[in-house]
């Protein structure tokens, strides 16, 4: 590295840090535009029914109330992919789907008027996992999915992947030295479960202009998405602070169409916060996935051929799980480089709460079904994890169908150094003992190592604009439609801004995310803030220098060449004494904008690599996560704190610990959750955490001016193969059930209930 | 409506973060009902938004304050318990003349030991309430002491360095 910056790669203070520590920082709960009614949803107590009868006179009656809507009278809205999924329904498809909307003028008064509506449903029989949906015969959730099978893939253009079809797999499976085939499942469901719950709030400021206020992750995407679902009326969407999101609070599709409908009409601004339980009930789950197939593979570990069916279970309806199989499908090329691929994938419905976008974002579903089989065929073949993964990730050069349906070829880094060093710090060579063999054994106790990885090429997906004003103040502000919503990305632009500007990191803002006064920006989603959000914010930077050295530069009687700026005054590049302000350069009623831009790039993926080691008791079926060891390169790391978290955060929003205590139940008969809160829910505490250590790389990036790339989405992925790898290795036998709870290890270990040995 | 003689508003003192309110006992806007959860007072009646609700079910420690010395889930507590208590908020631990954070704070501030920094507030006033009881804890009491608190973004690693760098300072913010 031979440029040395300022600000970049040194750890500095969250810009919001203070408002963060103090109480100021505002999430969406804690705004209050002004006056505003309160607006509650009343949900299905049943799976699968139609609505009858709709009394709504009591409720309506009642004190504070403004408006009860049905399906009946609601807005004629529809979302999902493709439509099909309206405001309300006379069909409810999950114990928690939406049947009448309340708005009050207090929140005790909206609640009290939910039990004044009396419902007459029939019910219907229900499906709740994807054998009984796709059975002959099976109650049809949409009309429009004959089977429950959902056949449009409209996600990412008419080529958008939704199979895998390269070479000849026949001619792979008789190259191959080892087949390995069954059927796998990655089925449990697990909630992101940020700490905020969703909340909307709503405001018509005539018929055709909505405003809406949410605590969500892309700040855009109220704006450019929900348009053509609403009859494109303009809406102006802004973010608050958002109390962390992991892809699930993107944006929140019926949360807005509720509190739209609500607001208009009332003719008021309405607040639509969910409960704890509506978050755990009726907001997103991870997907449902399932792997049938086989691989095959050569003795030296080369992939000759992978077959089969990627089954993903959507819940009630599909928002972007077609989008999910998409990223999927490439996700799953990035990490198994294979000349002979037939995936074809089935995207079901069944009556459970809906999918929705979460961190792993098809891939971790996919790759966590198909772990077991990969961990199968490598046991057969006596080879090293870490060598088999090494040698089949994609390197640059190499080749993969992303998305939208067209090849690329990777022009990233090699990531083998930085899975290399991330071994050696685990002391991996010493741990793995071959498979199915434990680290170490004595008494119960048993310790066993796994390894997975992850790759993904969206880090430069879509597109960004962003405009950069150089103030005559010597400040500078960044206007782009970016949230906070943990990562520090806001901060980490106002970086990359000051150190291109050379402006103290003090004199660097951002507008607030507000799509009246922000252009177009896709959001922060696959990893794409540091590469593609980044590179914009940099090139209107760069823009505006330009044309700030084009009016100082006759100023100075030199070319714009020769000038550079620092702290807001402008030099003689090696004549420092000929120098003016900025003030004088722009003019106290002026100012300078630069505009920046970025066009989609998935030529460079990201990877990661995870070691885990656990503790298993063959006598409690308790696993204990011992060390954690992700290793990564980040080409340049712009904030070394900021992108620790997002690496810890393997820890997290279903990540790592799907494979050993996340999940939610459903019980099916009645179709409720039976853990829908944060005492049944499991979660990781403060007295469980493991030795945790970050091997991150930085091997110069050419595609980003700062030579970097963005990591923070993937490093959930691996985690969950990894641990079921690592415990199987412990117990020597091989585990394919997600999560491992104790009473899955108490049965591997021949100890079920009543059954003790 | 029947108006009984002498008819007596019932209201409770707080004193919150050293200002002292007196909140009468009613349905109307300015009132508190009885149901009312300490949360809820401290942010709809008294706009100290700064106290968060995450799961409002007792369990994930974010909307923790510091009751008469003692770290209080203010979700599962009714304000009309607290009669005349002191409580702190996140609001409160700032010097409220010249602003200077409490060690604490700058600490978290310094180490980012955040991510989405809803659970923040909670964590901090845990913290401090752990290190007025016990200055000087190794990392292991941390751990103990916010085990109740959800954190989602997993910001636990720097957490705890923070709280050790802020007990190391033996209560002395930086300049």
């Amino acid at each position: 590295m031979n440029e040395t910056y300022r600000f970049i790669g040194k750890g500095t203070p969250r810009k919001d840090g203070v408002d963060i520590v103090t109480g100021k920082a505002r999430y969406i709960d804690d705004v209050r535009p002004g006056p505003m009614l309160h607006g509650k949803v009343l949900r299905s107590p049943f799976p699968h029914a139609e609505i009858k009868k709709i009394d709504t006179v009591k409720a309506k009656a009642a004190p504070g109330v403004r408006a009860v809507l049905t399906h009946a009278d609601v807005p004629p809205w529809m979302t999902g992919m493709p439509r099909h999924v309206k405001v309300l329904d006379q069909r409810v498809r999950f114990v928690g789907d939406a049947v009448a909307l309340v708005a009050a003028d207090t929140l005790e008064q909206a609640v009290a008027a939910l039990d004044l509506i009396k419902v007459v449903y029939e019910k219907l029989p229900a499906v709740f996992d994807m054998d009984a949906a796709l059975a002959p015969g099976a109650p049809r959730l949409h009309d429009m999915f004959p089977g429950n099978v959902v056949s449009d893939f409209p996600a990412f253009g008419p080529n958008t992947l939704s199979k895998v079809v390269r070479g000849d797999v026949e001619k792979g499976f008789k190259d191959a030295d080892f087949i390995s085939e069954g059927t796998f499942g990655y089925e449990n469901f697990a909630n992101p479960l940020p700490i905020e719950p969703p909340g909307v709030i709503a405001q018509w400021e005539d018929e055709q202009r909505l405003t809406v206020w949410s605590g969500t992750q892309s700040a855009s995407w109220h704006r450019w998405i929900m348009q053509s679902k609403m009859g494109f009326p303009d809406i102006r969407a802004i973010t608050t602070q958002c109390g962390g999101s992991f892809g699930s609070k993107n944006y929140a599709p019926q949360c807005m169409f509720y509190a739209a409908a609500l607001a208009k009409a009332t003719g008021k601004a309405v607040k639509v916060s969910y409960t704890k339980d509506e978050h755990f009930g009726a907001f997103v789950l991870r997907l449902g996935s399932r792997f049938c197939g086989k691989i095959g593979m050569k003795k030296d570990g080369t992939v000759t051929a992978l077959a089969g069916e990627w089954m993903v279970d959507n819940g009630a309806f599909s928002d972007m799980s077609q989008s999910q199989i998409a990223v999927g499908c490439g996700e799953a090329q990035l990490v198994i480089n294979c000349e002979n691929w037939n995936l074809s994938t089935k995207l079901v419905c069944t009556n459970r709460c809906p999918a929705g976008v979460i961190r792993g974002f098809g891939g971790q579903e996919l790759e966590s079904a198909f772990a077991p089989l990969l961990a199968d065929v490598m046991t057969q073949a006596e080879l090293d994890p870490v060598e088999f993964f090494k040698k089949n990730y994609v390197k640059p050069g190499g080749q993969y169908i992303w998305r939208e349906g067209n090849l690329w070829t990777c022009r990233g880094k090699d990531y083998t150094k930085a899975m290399e060093k991330g071994a050696a710090e685990f002391k991996w060579k010493d741990k793995w003992k071959g498979w199915l063999k434990p680290t170490s054994a004595e008494g119960s106790q048993r310790t066993g190592v796994g390894v997975g990885i992850h790759g993904n090429a969206d880090v430069g997906e879509d597109d960004s604009e962003a405009y950069i004003r150089l103030n005559a103040d010597g400040t500078a502000t960044i206007h782009a439609s970016v949230s906070e919503s943990g990562m520090g990305q806001r901060s980490s632009l106002c970086k990359m801004a000051a150190e291109i500007l050379q402006l103290p990191l003090a004199k660097v803002h951002m507008t607030p995310p507000d799509t009246l006064v922000n252009p177009f920006d896709f959001g922060l989603v696959g990893s794409r803030g540091t590469y593609a959000v980044g590179s914009a914010v940099i090139d209107a930077a760069e823009d505006a220098l330009k044309q700030l050295f084009g009016r100082a530069a006759p100023m100075l009687g030199v070319q714009s060449q020769d000038l550079e700026t620092r702290d807001a005054r402008i030099f003689v590049k090696g004549k420092p004494e000929q120098a003016l302000t900025w003030s004088k350069a722009i003019g106290i009623m002026r100012s300078v904008t630069g505009y920046g831009e970025f066009k989609a790039d998935y030529s460079v993926p990201n990877f990661l690599i995870l070691f885990v080691e656990v503790e298993v008791d063959t006598d409690t079926g308790g696993i204990k996560l011992k060390k954690v060891t992700t290793a990564t390169d980040a080409g340049r790391i712009i904030d070394p704190p900021s992108l620790h978290g997002q690496l810890f955060g393997a820890l997290g929003s279903a990540g790592l610990d799907t494979a050993i205590f996340e999940e939610t139940i459903i019980d099916k008969k009645s179709g409720h959750m039976l853990n829908m809160n944060l005492t049944d829910y499991k979660w990781r505490t403060f007295n469980e955490l493991p030795e945790f250590n970050n091997i991150i790389l930085e091997t110069p990036f050419p595609t980003h001016r700062f030579k970097a790339i963005g990591i923070g989405e993937i490093s959930t992925s691996p985690g969950p193969g990894a641990v079921l790898m690592a415990v199987s290795n412990a117990l020597g036998k091989p585990l394919h059930e997600y999560p491992l709870t104790p009473d899955r290890i108490l049965k591997a270990c021949g100890k079920e209930k009543g059954n003790p040995k | 409506m029947i108006q009984t003689k002498n008819r007596q508003k019932k209201a409770i003192t707080l004193t919150v973060n050293g200002n002292l309110h007196k909140l009468n006992i009613g349905d109307q806007p300015h009132e508190i009902s009885p149901s009312y959860t300490l949360a809820q007072t401290l942010r709809e009646t008294l706009g100290l938004t700064g106290t968060k609700v995450g799961c409002d079910q007792g369990a994930c420690g974010s909307c923790t304050v510091i009751m008469d010395g003692k770290p209080v889930l203010s979700c599962m507590t009714l304000a009309i318990e607290c009669h005349g208590s002191k409580i702190t908020t996140i609001e409160g631990l700032a010097d409220s003349i010249t602003g200077k954070l409490h060690p604490v704070q700058d600490s978290f501030v310094k180490h980012s030991a955040f991510q989405c920094g809803f659970c923040t507030p909670g964590i901090i006033m845990a913290s401090k309430s752990l290190l007025d009881r016990d200055p000087s804890p190794d990392p292991h009491h941390v751990k103990e002491a916010l085990s109740g608190h959800y954190c989602r973004c997993i910001s636990h690693y720097q957490v705890v360095e923070a709280v050790m760098d802020a007990a190391d300072k033996g209560g002395q913010a930086d300049e």
